[in-house]
């Protein structure tokens, strides 16, 4: 199968994960791995299994630009600014993993089909790519006048970009809620537990619905849970659905694949794996184009 | 021993837990010029699991909040007025709408292991020129020297007190005179220690005192105890106690009797006690909030409430996690139910 080159920005524990399950795509071929830290473990493994590599970043990245269309990055909000911009200009699409938010927020599953002619859209908080596609699926079936979604994560998955930025992450995951996930209001809530051995993530869903058929509402969190597995293979209801008058509850736990991050941390696995899978979306947009393209000239 | 120690009062805080957040602006009025009469220094006016709390994983408010903050502001007239603010849960934005209200407080509460997510918020508060009561919740989970670095860091980003807050009434006398006493030597000496205490193993009031032997300036209470769990340290005895050891508080002790008495008790929806389940999150070291949601879920999902508190307990889990509540209470009737189906399958 005809697959799109991609490049990762970023050789820490999100881009080196990332690599990891990008190697075992069908529709992307890794190239570049790029860091900033020569001696970077991320660079080293890269390097093993046969990526090109640099530690001088984007900048000698986008000197070999013919290599990939594609480039995830995994470095940090504040690189990613002036990131997106090289890589606009460069052409490339970007996926960006980080708290930047240049371009739109994606769910895969929920709004990423309109974004795929987009040059840069950004990954949604865990804590969104968690529940906002539950809150879709209950949405397809019921009004939601309000949805709250309660994360809690293990201390030790919890970086200094979600701790010192905490309220930022339970902003835009409520907003998250009401314009990707249609709630008419959203609330977010994190939570960091430092139990030993470290928690896997799980998160509640609390949905007011109106108008709801309890029969339709579970079989579209059923169903939406098995499309979510197809790309995060450890996402699984705690128990069915529960209902209470007009409010539903949904428990959810996320196990990581393990990758390179431990298993504990669901929350860091489930944004490796939706940024493949939207990378993945882009690839097969991008190739979809081409194959029309060929038609058109052919008959021309 | 200090001759003088600061009461908050957290009646209208704490004690929202108790009312299951169905404080009304009169109840509140009341108690707060009650407690402003009897000379209160600090009085806590937020939801349960503070500012923005009002949710369906804590609880919904009968009344928004910043109408409460802002009916307590307007009686409040001798003392100052506080929020409580958990990040994670409410907010800046929140803080900052209350301060336009009248806080002059801000209590900023963490797990005890995670001070570093309340950074934002203490800096924000000492820009806005607030008293910053910096919480660390749970702290019977680690010890003094993990304390100690934890109340380190918000030290350095400006907090006036940290409390060691015994949010599961689970600590005994030596523990908190350990925890104490460590921050009060590692702290600079312009930051003082605090300590709140919940009265799960009958112990409010007496670790309330040993704190401040080893060195607390700073105590809560709540009228009545009216609070999570079994309650807080009361007040009115706070004052009685630390009166007869001459210490002083400026609360007048029949002014704030009086209170408890006439505002707090008649109002009543839950009278914080020390029943199976209260005594259980003490022996247990669950978060005390956990008390009317583990009776909530025990009924449900038809197991005992002491099985939820005590698994809760052995997976560790901290303030805020209200959702693991169901999560349990579903597992355990599973389980039960699993285990009849086997006996049934022995017995024919």
């Amino acid at each position: 199968m005809e697959r799109v080159k991609v490049a990762i920005l970023g050789s820490g524990n999100i881009g080196t994960d990332l690599m990891y399950k990008v190697r075992r795509s069908e529709v992307l071929e890794l190239t570049w791995v790029a860091g900033i830290v020569p001696e970077s473990e991320g660079l080293r493994l890269a390097r093993e299994l046969g990526y090109r590599t640099t530690y001088r970043g984007i900048e000698e990245l986008l000197e070999h630009g013919e290599d990939f269309e594609i480039v995830f990055d995994a470095t940090t909000a504040r690189a990613h600014y002036r990131h997106a911009e090289m890589l606009a200009e460069a052409g490339k699409i970007a996926i960006d993993l980080t708290p930047a938010a240049v371009g739109p927020h994606v769910v895969p599953l929920v709004n990423l089909s309109e974004h795929l002619d987009k040059e840069n859209v950004n990954l949604v908080t865990c804590g969104g790519q968690a529940t906002v596609p539950i809150v879709a699926a209950i949405r397809g079936v019921a009004e939601v006048e309000y949805a709250e979604i309660v994360s809690t994560v293990a201390s030790r998955s919890a970086g200094p970009g979600t701790r010192q930025n905490i309220d930022e992450f339970t902003q835009t995951t409520a907003r998250a809620l009401e314009t990707i996930g249609g709630a008419e209001r959203g609330k977010a809530i994190i939570i960091l537990n430092p139990a030993e051995p470290p928690i896997l993530m799980r998160n509640t869903v609390y949905a007011v619905v109106r108008d709801g058929d309890q029969e339709a509402i579970a079989q579209a969190v059923v169903g939406m849970v098995k499309r979510v597995q197809e790309y995060v293979p450890g996402y699984r209801l705690k128990a069915e659905p529960i209902f209470d008058e007009e409010k539903v509850t949904v428990l959810l736990e996320v196990e990581g694949a393990g990758d390179y991050l431990p298993p504990y941390a669901g929350n860091l696995d489930i944004m490796t794996a939706a940024a493949v899978r939207v990378g993945e979306e882009f690839a097969r947009h991008i190739l979809e184009k081409r194959a029309a393209m060929r038609v058109v000239s052919a008959r021309g | 021993m200090g001759r003088r120690v600061q009461i908050t009062d957290t009646t209208l805080r704490d004690g929202d837990h108790a009312m299951a957040h169905q404080f009304t602006v009169e109840q509140v009025r009341e108690i707060a010029r009650g407690l402003d009469e009897a000379g209160v220094p600090v009085i806590e006016v937020s939801h349960g699991d503070g500012l923005g709390g009002a949710s369906l994983q804590y609880g919904r408010s009968r009344v928004p909040e910043e109408e409460l903050i802002a009916a307590a502001a307007e009686e409040i007239r001798r003392g100052k007025l506080a929020v409580l603010l958990l990040p994670g849960i409410g907010t800046r934005r929140e803080l900052k709408q209350a301060v336009g209200l009248g806080a002059k407080v801000a209590r900023i509460a963490t797990h005890c292991t995670e001070a570093d997510i309340s950074e934002q918020h203490i800096k924000m508060a000492k820009d806005l020129g607030l008293d910053v009561h910096a919480f660390l919740m749970m702290a019977h989970m680690v010890g003094p020297e993990k304390l100690v670095e934890q109340a380190l860091l918000m030290e350095s980003y400006g907090a006036d007190c940290v409390y060691v807050v015994d949010s599961a009434g689970a600590m005994t006398e030596p523990e908190v005179r350990a925890r104490v006493r460590a921050l009060r030597q590692a702290l600079r000496p312009e930051t003082e220690v605090g300590f709140h205490a919940h009265n799960n193993l009958a112990l409010a009031v007496s670790n309330s005192v040993a704190a401040i032997e080893e060195g607390a300036t700073r105590v809560d209470g709540s009228a009545c105890g009216l609070g999570a769990g079994a309650g807080n340290a009361m007040t009115e005895v706070l004052v009685a106690v630390l009166e007869k050891l001459g210490i002083e508080t400026g609360i007048d002790l029949f002014k704030i009797m009086d209170v408890a008495e006439e505002k707090v008790r008649p109002i009543m929806r839950h009278e914080p006690k020390i029943d199976r389940a209260s005594l259980t999150i003490g022996y247990a070291g669950v978060y005390s909030t956990f008390l009317l949601h583990a009776y909530r879920a025990a009924e449900r999902f038809r197991v005992d409430a002491r099985e939820i508190l005590i698994e809760l307990g052995r997976r560790q889990v901290v303030g805020g996690q209200e959702d693991m509540i169901v999560d349990v209470a579903v597992e355990l009737s599973r389980r039960k139910a699993e285990d009849l189906h086997r006996a049934s399958e022995v017995m024919w």
